[in-house]
């Protein structure tokens, strides 16, 4: 059989265990494998390697290490930050403040909380995706404790002024303590897809949680961490375990974190470099994608995007048509069209930035990763404008 | 497709007949046709749904049989698939008659496909509501009233055969006025109370282009 040419352009969907992160994680699927929890020497070992994961991490964050707890995914730890401070202050304030275009594992709980009578105001953005400082501000009140904004949209990549909302929040807090108002206000980013990319230290950025996994790093899938600073409490989301403080029962993951460790320590040390790098091949891909192809736009903040992300919708077509038709070419990229979600909704994201329907059914998302060339993107481009053209010819839509 | 670009063997949801009427699909009209090389064309589905079905008719009076079918899919590779699939099904051994050709089910057309994933049967029931909207205006162009298929839709305008189903569809095709929709359907001409009918219909639906209402998608 002849190999097929293969090209991921994925990256934000899930990235390869990088070797180094690799290389780290090997003892734990060997002979660590007591549990951390154990008094022997098997134990012992076991705990030495999460501790060393945690304190490596902590270094990364600029944090204390028991400021770290360590869970089962990106999603959980959405889920934690936002369910778990929701519910412990509960009785101080129930009101949240996040956005329209948050992942989904921030949007479901926030709906479930609002199930459970609490408020929340679902901020918009702008045609690329912008939150707006003053809107949020401007939506705080004296029972808000919890505002959650993406530090870079998943999508579309847009990247969010999180050090600059940060900032504010710390004055909106001081003006309640001179006022002698109790209520806590904290602030969450989820950083999974920032985290290449992005500054992480937690006092630059202003944030009293973080979220970030294991799976769009270069580390393992089935590990997630959540920052919460000292002082934060939250509300457990399971029970039956004093692991991680008391706040995420069940045997650690020590592979997992230990990899989490190695991926981002690495991606921090790769992070200026990485970043131009794609930036420059990003911008290519963009230039190519908007002169070649008619009728193609630009999903997102021009400049203010993740370095890996590129999102366009072609317009008269329909994303998964075109995804089957990459595939068939060995390409993998993803879209936010209605026809691929399970619940045949187009993308909330693209919807939100205020895009006819069309757009989001005619998006494609592309995302680069460190192994990812010029040439990949050439290949692209050679069978890419025949797609297109090919599913426009039978469209029912004219594109126009 | 160069040497090194062969097809893979990744298990997909697809059937193996799905995936061949995408990546070749059949009578799908290539090119914008002459005036009078088809006698109907009807469409189906909005941008708002994601789904669009156009189809073109050529019908043998005489016989009453349908000599040529075209067709234009905006939607998921099924939605292109059942089209081409369903075409295949109503032009072979020289095409049936119209009436054979109604009674192609949307589970007929499952069946031919070999399955489809549960989640994207609503796609095969547009293509043949999309050949019913053609028929109908087929059947409207000869003036056989009598033959509308109304599907069970409350029918609006009496002479015409019109059914709230068919108006509501214009309206989520962007027809904002009763002028618009009346240079589409020519429903309500000379008849006040239709006319009223139409005004409901559009307070009713209009805007939902940003606000989407798909009936053949399941809750």
């Amino acid at each position: 059989m002849t190999k097929k040419r293969l090209v991921y352009f994925d990256h934000a969907a899930a990235t390869y265990i990088d070797r180094p992160v690799r290389r780290a994680m090997r003892p734990c699927l060997n002979r660590v494998y007591g549990n951390a929890g154990s008094l022997h020497s098997f134990g012992r070992m076991a705990k030495n390697y999460l501790d060393g994961a945690r304190q490596q991490i902590a270094g990364v964050l600029k944090a204390q290490p028991t400021e770290i707890v360590f869970t089962g995914s990106g999603s959980e730890s959405d889920n934690l930050a936002l369910l778990g401070v929701a519910r412990r202050y509960a009785s101080q304030g129930r009101h949240l403040i996040t956005s329209q275009i948050e992942h989904k594992a921030i949007q479901q709980p926030a709906r479930r909380l609002m199930a459970d009578g609490f408020e929340v105001d679902f901020l918009p953005v702008d045609q690329s995706g912008l939150v707006s400082i003053d809107q949020l501000i401007g939506r705080l009140t004296d029972q808000t404790t919890l505002v959650s904004i993406i530090y870079a949209n998943n999508e579309i990549g847009t990247i969010e002024p999180i050090a600059e909302i940060g900032h504010q929040l710390a004055k909106v807090r001081a003006d309640r303590r001179q006022r002698g108002i109790k209520t806590p206000l904290f602030f969450h980013t989820d950083a999974c897809q920032a985290a290449g990319y992005l500054d992480l230290e937690v006092d630059d950025l202003g944030v009293d949680l973080l979220t970030l996994n294991g799976s769009k790093v270069y580390g393992a899938k089935g590990v997630g961490l959540l920052y919460v600073r000292s002082g934060v409490e939250l509300q457990p989301l399971a029970f039956g375990g004093d692991q991680e403080g008391g706040r995420r029962p069940g045997t650690e993951n020590i592979a997992g974190a230990v990899g989490l460790g190695a991926a981002l320590e690495l991606a921090q040390d790769l992070k200026d470099d990485e970043s131009e790098r794609e930036t420059q091949l990003r911008d290519y891909f963009i230039e190519r994608l908007l002169s070649q192809i008619p009728q193609v736009v630009l999903n997102g903040h021009p400049r203010h995007r993740l370095p890996n992300n590129i999102n366009i919708s072609v317009l008269g077509i329909e994303g998964e048509a075109m995804l089957l038709w990459l595939d068939h070419y060995g390409i993998a990229a993803s879209t936010g069209s209605a026809c691929d979600s399970e619940r045949l909704e187009p993308s909330h994201v693209i919807t939100a930035l205020g895009r006819p329907h069309q757009y989001a059914h005619g998006s494609l998302r592309l995302t680069l990763g460190r192994r990812s060339t010029k040439r990949e993107v050439d290949y692209f481009m050679s069978v890419f404008p025949g797609i297109v053209k090919k599913l426009r010819g039978m469209s029912a839509v004219n594109y126009e | 497709m160069s040497k090194d670009v062969v097809s893979g063997d990744q298990n997909w949801a697809y059937s193996d007949k799905v995936k061949d009427h995408f990546f070749n699909p059949r009578n799908f009209l290539n090119e914008d046709p002459p005036a009078g090389q088809f006698d109907a064309q009807g469409q189906v589905g909005s941008l708002a749904c994601g789904d669009i079905m156009s189809i073109w008719l050529k019908i043998d009076p005489d016989q009453d049989r349908i000599v040529d079918l075209k067709w234009r899919t905006f939607g998921c590779a099924s939605a292109i698939a059942a089209t081409s699939v369903f075409s295949e099904m109503v032009l072979k051994n020289g095409g049936l008659t119209i009436e054979e050709a109604i009674k192609i089910s949307p589970s007929d057309i499952m069946a031919e496909l070999g399955g489809l994933p549960a989640r994207k049967v609503h796609c095969s029931v547009l293509a043949d509501k999309a050949f019913r909207q053609t028929l109908n205006n087929y059947f409207r162009i000869r003036g056989q009233h009598n033959r509308i298929i109304t599907d069970g839709s409350r029918v609006i305008d009496l002479d015409l055969k019109i059914t709230e189903q068919e108006v509501v569809e214009v309206i989520h095709q962007g027809a904002q006025t009763l002028e618009e929709i009346q240079a589409r359907l020519k429903v309500g001409v000379g008849r006040p109370e239709v006319k009223a009918e139409i005004e409901k219909l559009i307070e009713k639906h209009r805007g939902q282009e940003s606000k989407p209402f798909c009936p053949r998608q399941k809750p």
